[in-house]
């Protein structure tokens, strides 16, 4: 073995990193569609926005519809709903954050921070999606008179704040604009 | 095979031609024929053969079903149903496939509590072992996506709330959810894919029950004494004395099993799962099946932030951290002593584990909420206690039973005191 050690690099060397390399960058080069086919295809990722008359939502109605797969709740909230949410002291919540994709994101979860818009505070429009592990809560239930969620006990409030339970965050509101003052422009 | 040396003899001349090209029945009158196993072997030990005919009981059942189902979201509930009322002996199939899930989770958690009881994961066993929980997993992930396939109300919020276990990780987890559903939400791509999956992961359990069986047959069998096999007298011919008796546990097995598809075949199943998906109505209650209900119950526990790591992440490294322990679990104990019989307090300990994860699975089925969470909670510090505390301390601690020199001796001290009972079998294979 010694008598043939040499300093200098031989064309076996050579050929060997060579096709050692070459396997690892072909391997992982044909690993690649396997992974890349399981994201979201092109007709899921098409950015998809939705227009909903809200006129005939009076005050206490509320309109689920979809978008993106996901449901989007919009309520038209009464009086008392309101000054519940705004009685509320920011200490109290458990998110403090309003996760509404319209401000800035340290944007703070007042009640004005979380209605659909500065001049209509009634409106109030979320993504109806659990921040805990996906499921649907259910509208005016739980102790704070807005949305309960069945499978895991979370409990939100009449701006949609987390309260109570093993979900992390408050429900987040999408990205809208009132095109009118009765139609909401989602996405 | 453990020994290296085989007492195969092709006795016609097909079979010396045969074994001098491919020597199968050898490999197979070695490992199944003359193969010697503990001669005290009792029925916990039968588990492990209904388990290998549980796997193809389920994989027949499945490679027929899916030559009736369609996997898109607009056809799979009809088409589940079409099977239940219009395919000839649909009905049954599908019945024997969804009951075979539960019946083979019920034969593999009895076969784990065996090897926790009598200590089969020691040394020289770690691998053995490690293989077996790696089947579990698979077999939990094929579960969970079998589960998804008839879309009905249970099979979407179910894999909704599963695949939202990986939100839970920051940064990596909501493109890991993108990745598994192929979209936002559980959807067509999810449904085709799990579809894929599910057809997929029983032929890679196949696949890990060799290796599992090969390890098996390298270290020979753990046995009730926990005594390794010492001399010729301590054990018997797989043929007929093992494969009798694990073939009567079977039928006894077989018989429960045909009790529940035909007098109880929904008695396992939730009633929501009779109602096609509904991407905007989630049920009352979101009940997983009855053999994930231990695990879902630790899940939900933890209601509280630990330090930086908040309630939903906390819950689910405890939901996956209770079947990661198990891996460790050959380096937990620290008793010399292999089986529970002579362990009196591992034995206590042992019994109110089965009792704590029955109750687990109990509590699972609960709401969440109340003095349910804290019995789970509770429950799920016992389930962790008993692996990271007891285990390692009892070793150190415990003072065990006098062990017997070998199998023999305990076997024949048991037939001393209780007697020989009339007409013990003496090699009733070569009676005519």
């Amino acid at each position: 073995m010694s008598a043939h050690d040499t300093t200098e690099p031989t064309r076996r060397d050579f050929l060997y990193i060579a096709t050692g390399m070459a396997g690892v960058v072909g391997a992982g080069a044909f690993a690649w569609p396997f992974i890349d086919q399981m994201r979201p295809d092109a007709s899921t990722l098409a950015v998809s926005s939705i227009e909903v008359d809200v006129s005939a939502v009076q005050p206490g109605m509320s309109l689920t519809v979809k978008w993106r797969g996901k449901p989007v709740f919009i309520r038209n909230r009464t009086p008392q709903e309101i000054s519940d949410s705004k009685n509320t002291q920011l200490s109290q919540l458990k998110d403090p954050i309003a996760r509404n994709a319209n401000l800035p994101s340290d944007a703070q979860a007042t009640d004005a921070d979380r209605a659909a818009a500065k001049d209509k505070e009634n409106w109030l429009v979320m993504i109806g999606v659990c921040t805990h592990l996906g499921c649907i809560p259910l509208g005016q239930q739980g102790e704070f008179g807005g949305w309960f969620c069945p499978c895991h006990g979370s409990v939100y409030d009449t701006a949609g704040r987390i309260r109570s339970g093993p979900a992390p965050e408050n429900l987040p509101v999408p990205p809208l604009t009132f095109t009118s003052d009765t139609v909401i422009k989602i996405g | 095979m453990s020994g290296g040396h085989s007492s195969y003899t092709p006795g016609t001349g097909i079979e010396k031609w045969i074994d001098a090209r491919l020597p199968l029945p050898r490999l197979v009158y070695d490992s199944f024929v003359a193969y010697p196993v503990p001669r005290n072997l009792n029925y916990a030990y039968a588990f492990g053969g209904i388990l290998a005919i549980m796997l193809v009981s389920q994989i027949l059942t499945g490679v027929v079903l899916a030559m009736h189902y369609a996997a898109d979201v607009g056809l799979a509930f009809n088409s589940v149903e079409k099977i239940m009322r219009d395919v000839n002996s649909g009905w049954l199939l599908r019945y024997l496939h969804s009951n075979g899930a539960s019946m083979f989770f019920l034969a593999v958690y009895v076969h784990i509590f065996r090897g926790l009881y009598y200590g089969s994961y020691k040394a020289p066993r770690e691998l053995l072992w490690i293989l077996g929980v790696i089947i579990l997993l698979l077999m939990m992930a094929t579960a969970f996506m079998g589960y998804v396939l008839p879309w009905g109300q249970m099979s979407f919020w179910g894999a909704t709330v599963i695949t939202g276990f990986f939100t839970a990780f920051p940064v990596i987890g909501d493109p890991i959810q993108q990745l598994l559903l192929g979209g936002f939400a559980v959807d067509n791509p999810t449904l085709n894919r799990f579809f894929s999956l599910h057809y997929l992961l029983p032929f890679m359990i196949a696949g890990v029950v060799v290796l599992h069986v090969w390890a098996l047959h390298v270290t020979g069998q753990t046995n009730p004494t926990g005594i390794e096999v010492k001399s010729k007298t301590d054990t018997v011919a797989f043929t007929p004395y093992a494969t009798v008796k694990d073939a009567f546990g079977m039928v006894i097995f077989f018989i429960l099993f045909a009790y529940f598809v035909f007098y109880l075949p929904n008695y396992m199943g939730h009633p929501d799962n009779y109602i096609q998906a509904d991407s905007l109505k989630t049920p009352a209650h979101i009940v997983p099946e009855w053999y994930f209900l231990p695990f879902y119950a630790m899940l939900r526990a933890i209601t509280f932030n630990i330090g930086p790591i908040n309630s939903k992440l906390g819950g689910v490294l405890t939901m996956f951290g209770s079947i990661a322990i198990l891996f460790i679990v050959p380096w937990l104990d620290t008793s010399k002593i292999r089986s529970a019989v002579y362990r009196p307090w591992y034995k206590l300990f042992f019994w109110l584990f089965v009792a704590n994860a029955i109750m687990l699975g109990w509590l699972g089925s609960r709401p969440a909420e109340g003095l349910y969470t804290l019995f789970s909670q509770l429950g799920t510090a016992y389930y962790f206690g008993f692996f990271i505390v007891l285990m390692p301390l009892l070793g150190l601690i415990e003072t065990p039973r006098r062990l017997p020199n070998s199998i023999t001796e305990a076997v024949l001290a048991k037939t001393r005191s209780g007697g020989q009972p009339a007409g013990v079998a003496a090699a009733p294979e070569t009676r005519a």
